[in-house]
């Protein structure tokens, strides 16, 4: 009889020393990706709110921006998840019968609870345009057009009213929502680390810090990332400006003023996250190291042989220190803060990495290695899926995502009109 | 300002059930009706593991991947045996060659360390299975409820019902979960549920020659098993986790992992 | 159009509803707590019943006897006699109807598995009659000159 053999895991742990027989690294790349993910979900939906609930008027363009972006996120934080499910298509399972001792078992629930509060939140702030849309479209000939309209027709919900109270209500929903959505958003991702460290079996993951770490560097992602495209839309306005009406005008230095502005104050924020973040961690390390429990010996080896490049090198080095001596130096220019933008991105990620593939690098026997090698060049549906090419494929799944949103939601046209 | 930020409150409050209102509407939708217990009144299977007695023949491995259907191949398994072999210098050598299942016939370590016979200061063989845990945290952190403990003590997992998620893999102190090759979901020891439900004893204690493995009913006092629990001093493997463990090791080195 | 603003909460409420009819028609009736709670015994009852029907092949010494009863004897007086006959001759199942014959095991290793000399002397495997398998008959197999099923050196 030839059955397809698939011993998930095998193919990219390498064991050493003494590693129980069924020990793998079963929770590899995707997972890396899903806190990450809902990270940055996170991050974007938290900086829409600010204009919508706090007022910050000149977040009022970036508002519609990451409130779409983070809708385009959304399927992206589930995403992982499902590929790396080994029975995907029994992922509604968790709707159907959760059990709630489950950390995962909320995520069906706080997830759809998410989504729905985004979805609401973009409906209201673009209702008006649907009907103006509706209108516009009608009577114009072409299937693009009818279709088009239909769609719109649809996207209504058949609420037509845009008299100034039918609008001021919108305005009001739209505040509503986006101030219900922070916490949500919030609980959807420190119940992340929740997942995490909440693992008694693992000696790496176990600590009730976690779910504050994981908030904290999550609030540090999703405004590097928010910054990082703040800094890319207003670039592109600059550039737009500069070829319109020359390198001197009072326009285009207007723009660099505001950029600036905004970018130095967030900037801020992102250096306060930051140093909450790095210091629970260091914190973790500390008593961990001081209190030398059993699993002391194995971790400290893991750590400071093993893992030693990808931690305090790449995580804390070159994705915590530099970045943060970078927009502390005085005379912050653009290209510098860019540049510690991408690094902050890059560290968050090496974090994420670090918890998850570092908490499965020993043995629970305590007395063997486990090594990760990321399937590069997939050859068949599992070494896509956890590989290379399956991580990829979710990051790149946004801006796509975006990209077909904005035909229907523009998020940029809208503002310049 | 501070009017602004009342409301923020306010909003945050609201927002703060809402979010929690679902869930808890979830829950009083779990059905709780037909409470009957699974299994055998007064039955709470234990198992008995006596580490002198094991010589590491490895019938037990062959025979729970048998009668398991567990592919013979494949490197995971729901039982296996380790090797320890102490050192003068007071070092441990462990390994576990295809969990056991072939025996141990090389005297080298790992097939690459060969350890001096002078130096060897004692060994042995310890064989491990599921613990059938009072407290398994691997049901405990089950998403969808498809591992569960029946009525007589038993964890086991529901084929159908099981998404492949890996937590409860994550969950188990031991190592004894896996994704089974052939069905892609979670796997682990049954203490044979169909045989010990028939009256017979597990696959890999028929298998055993030299009795090194047991299985019992804690409830029954006059079970042999249970009378060696209850009046010889036994251990369990990784007490500190909490699991309450219910594979009893007569013979067990602190050394054993 | 009185007030629109409660629309998307219809939509969300009729998602719900449409999640609950499903979850009424592809949960099984028989899920749900069966046993003292929640963490341990919410599952699917009828999961019990399918473990416990489980296909059986390792059908133990007793049922050898049956048809095999002068072999079942004279190898369970022997040395060998703590070994199952499935050991070595392979999970019975539903022999002889399936499989017709059974898949014998005859190899060096099996009989390796306990009669090869490690150098463990408080092992309880130093009891055990053993061998170098490289040295001993490297190349033929233990049963051309021992019996397995009266496998005593002095007899023999």
């Amino acid at each position: 009889m030839t059955q397809e053999l698939i011993v998930h895991g095998a193919e990219w742990t390498e064991k050493l020393l003494y590693v129980y027989p069924n020990e793998y690294i079963y929770w590899s790349i995707q997972i890396v990706m899903y806190p990450y993910m809902t990270g940055l979900v996170a991050g974007a939906f938290v900086l829409s709110s600010l204009y919508h609930v706090f007022g910050q008027k000149d977040l009022r363009e970036m508002a519609r921006f990451s409130l779409v972006f983070s809708l385009a996120l959304l399927p992206v934080a589930m995403m992982p998840l499902m590929l790396h499910l080994q029975q995907p298509l029994r992922g509604i399972y968790v709707m159907f019968t959760p059990h709630f001792t489950s950390a995962i078992a909320a995520f069906g629930i706080v997830f759809s609870t998410y989504a729905a509060i985004v979805l609401t939140e973009i409906w209201f702030v673009y209702r008006e345009y649907f009907v103006q849309q509706t209108i516009a479209l009608q009577g114009k000939e072409g299937l693009a057009h009818r279709s088009k309209r239909v769609l719109y027709h649809i996207l209504t919900l058949g609420a037509y009213n845009t008299d100034p109270a039918a609008i001021a209500k919108d305005k009001k929903a739209v505040k509503i929502m986006a101030a219900i959505g922070i916490p949500v958003a919030g609980f959807l991702h420190g119940y992340a680390g929740f997942i995490f460290g909440s693992v008694k079996a693992n000696a790496l993951w176990m600590s009730p810090l976690m779910p504050v770490i994981f908030i904290m560097s999550a609030v540090v992602s999703g405004i590097a990332l928010c910054m990082l495209t703040y800094i890319i839309i207003m670039e592109w306005k600059k550039l737009k400006a500069t070829l319109a009406k020359g390198r001197g005008d009072e326009s285009v230095i207007d723009i660099r003023g505001a950029e600036m502005d905004v970018i130095s104050k967030t900037a801020r924020y992102l250096m306060m996250f930051l140093v909450a973040a790095i210091s629970l961690e260091i914190l973790d390390l500390i008593f961990r190291g001081y209190t030398a429990m059993k699993s002391w010996d194995i971790l400290r080896s893991v750590m400071f042989d093993a893992d030693f490049f990808k931690i305090f090198i790449l995580q804390y080095g070159l994705g915590n220190a530099l970045p943060f001596i970078m927009l502390l130096l005085p005379g912050l220019t653009i290209r510098r803060t860019a540049v510690a933008l991408v690094l902050v991105l890059f560290g968050v990620f090496m974090m994420r990495w670090n918890v998850v593939i570092g908490g499965q690098a020993f043995s629970l026997s305590f007395e063997g290695f486990m090594h990760y090698h990321l399937p590069i060049i997939p050859h068949d549906m599992e070494t896509f899926k956890e590989g290379l090419f399956g991580a990829l494929t979710v990051a790149a799944t946004p801006f796509i995502l975006f990209w077909g949103l904005n035909k229907i939601l523009p998020t940029l046209t809208i503002g310049n009109r | 300002m501070s009017c602004s930020r009342r409301k923020l409150l306010k909003s945050a409050m609201t927002a703060t059930l809402a979010a929690s209102l679902p869930i808890s509407a979830f829950r009083f939708l779990s059905p709780a009706e037909c409470r009957a217990a699974t299994g055998t009144e007064g039955t709470r299977w234990v198992f008995l593991i006596d580490t002198n007695k094991c010589v590491g023949c490895g019938f037990c491995v062959k025979a729970c991947k048998k009668e398991n259907e567990i592919p013979y191949d494949a490197p995971v398994t729901r039982t296996w045996v380790e090797r320890y072999v102490v050192t003068e210098d007071r070092k441990t050598h462990i390994d576990s060659p295809m969990g056991g299942r072939d025996g141990f016939i090389d005297p080298k370590i790992r097939g690459e360390e060969l350890v001096d016979p002078e130096n060897i200061a004692k060994t042995f063989f310890v064989p491990k299975l599921c613990n059938q845990c009072d407290n398994p945290p691997c049901v405990q952190v089950c998403p969808v409820g498809a591992t569960y403990q029946t009525g007589d003590g038993v964890t086991l997992v529901d084929r159908e019902w099981c998404i492949g998620c890996g937590y409860c893999i994550m969950a188990c102190p031991y190592g004894v979960r896996f994704f089974h090759p052939v069905h892609r979901v979670a796997d682990k020891c049954t203490f044979c549920y169909h045989l010990i439900s028939k009256g017979r004893q597990t696959a890999c204690v028929d298998a055993c020659p030299f009795g090194a493995r047991r299985i019992g009913n804690l409830l029954d006092q006059d079970d042999p098993v249970t009378r060696i629990i209850m009046t010889e001093r036994v251990a369990v493997l990784k007490d500190e986790y909490g699991t309450k463990p219910q594979a009893f090791y007569l013979g067990l080195d602190r050394n054993v992992r | 159009m009185k007030n629109h603003v409660l629309r998307p909460l219809w939509i969300v409420l009729a998602v719900i509803i449409l999640i609950l009819t499903a979850r009424h028609f592809m949960v099984p009736n028989n899920f749900g707590v069966h046993g003292e709670g929640f963490t341990y015994n919410f599952h699917r009852l009828s999961n019990v019943e399918e473990w416990r029907n489980f296909k059986v092949k390792y059908q133990g010494r007793e049922y050898c006897r049956d048809c095999h009863d002068a072999n079942v004897e004279s190898s369970a007086g022997s040395k060998h006699g703590a070994i199952q006959c499935e050991n070595c001759h392979g999970p019975a199942i539903d022999h002889p109807d399936d499989p017709e014959t059974l898949d014998i095991d005859t190899g060096r290793e099996l009989c390796l598995r306990c009669h090869a000399a490690l150098p463990y002397p408080d092992n309880p495997r130093a009891r055990i009659i053993s061998i170098d398998g490289d040295l001993h008959n490297p190349d033929t197999d233990c049963i051309e000159c021992h019996d397995p099923h009266n496998p005593d050196l002095e007899e023999g």
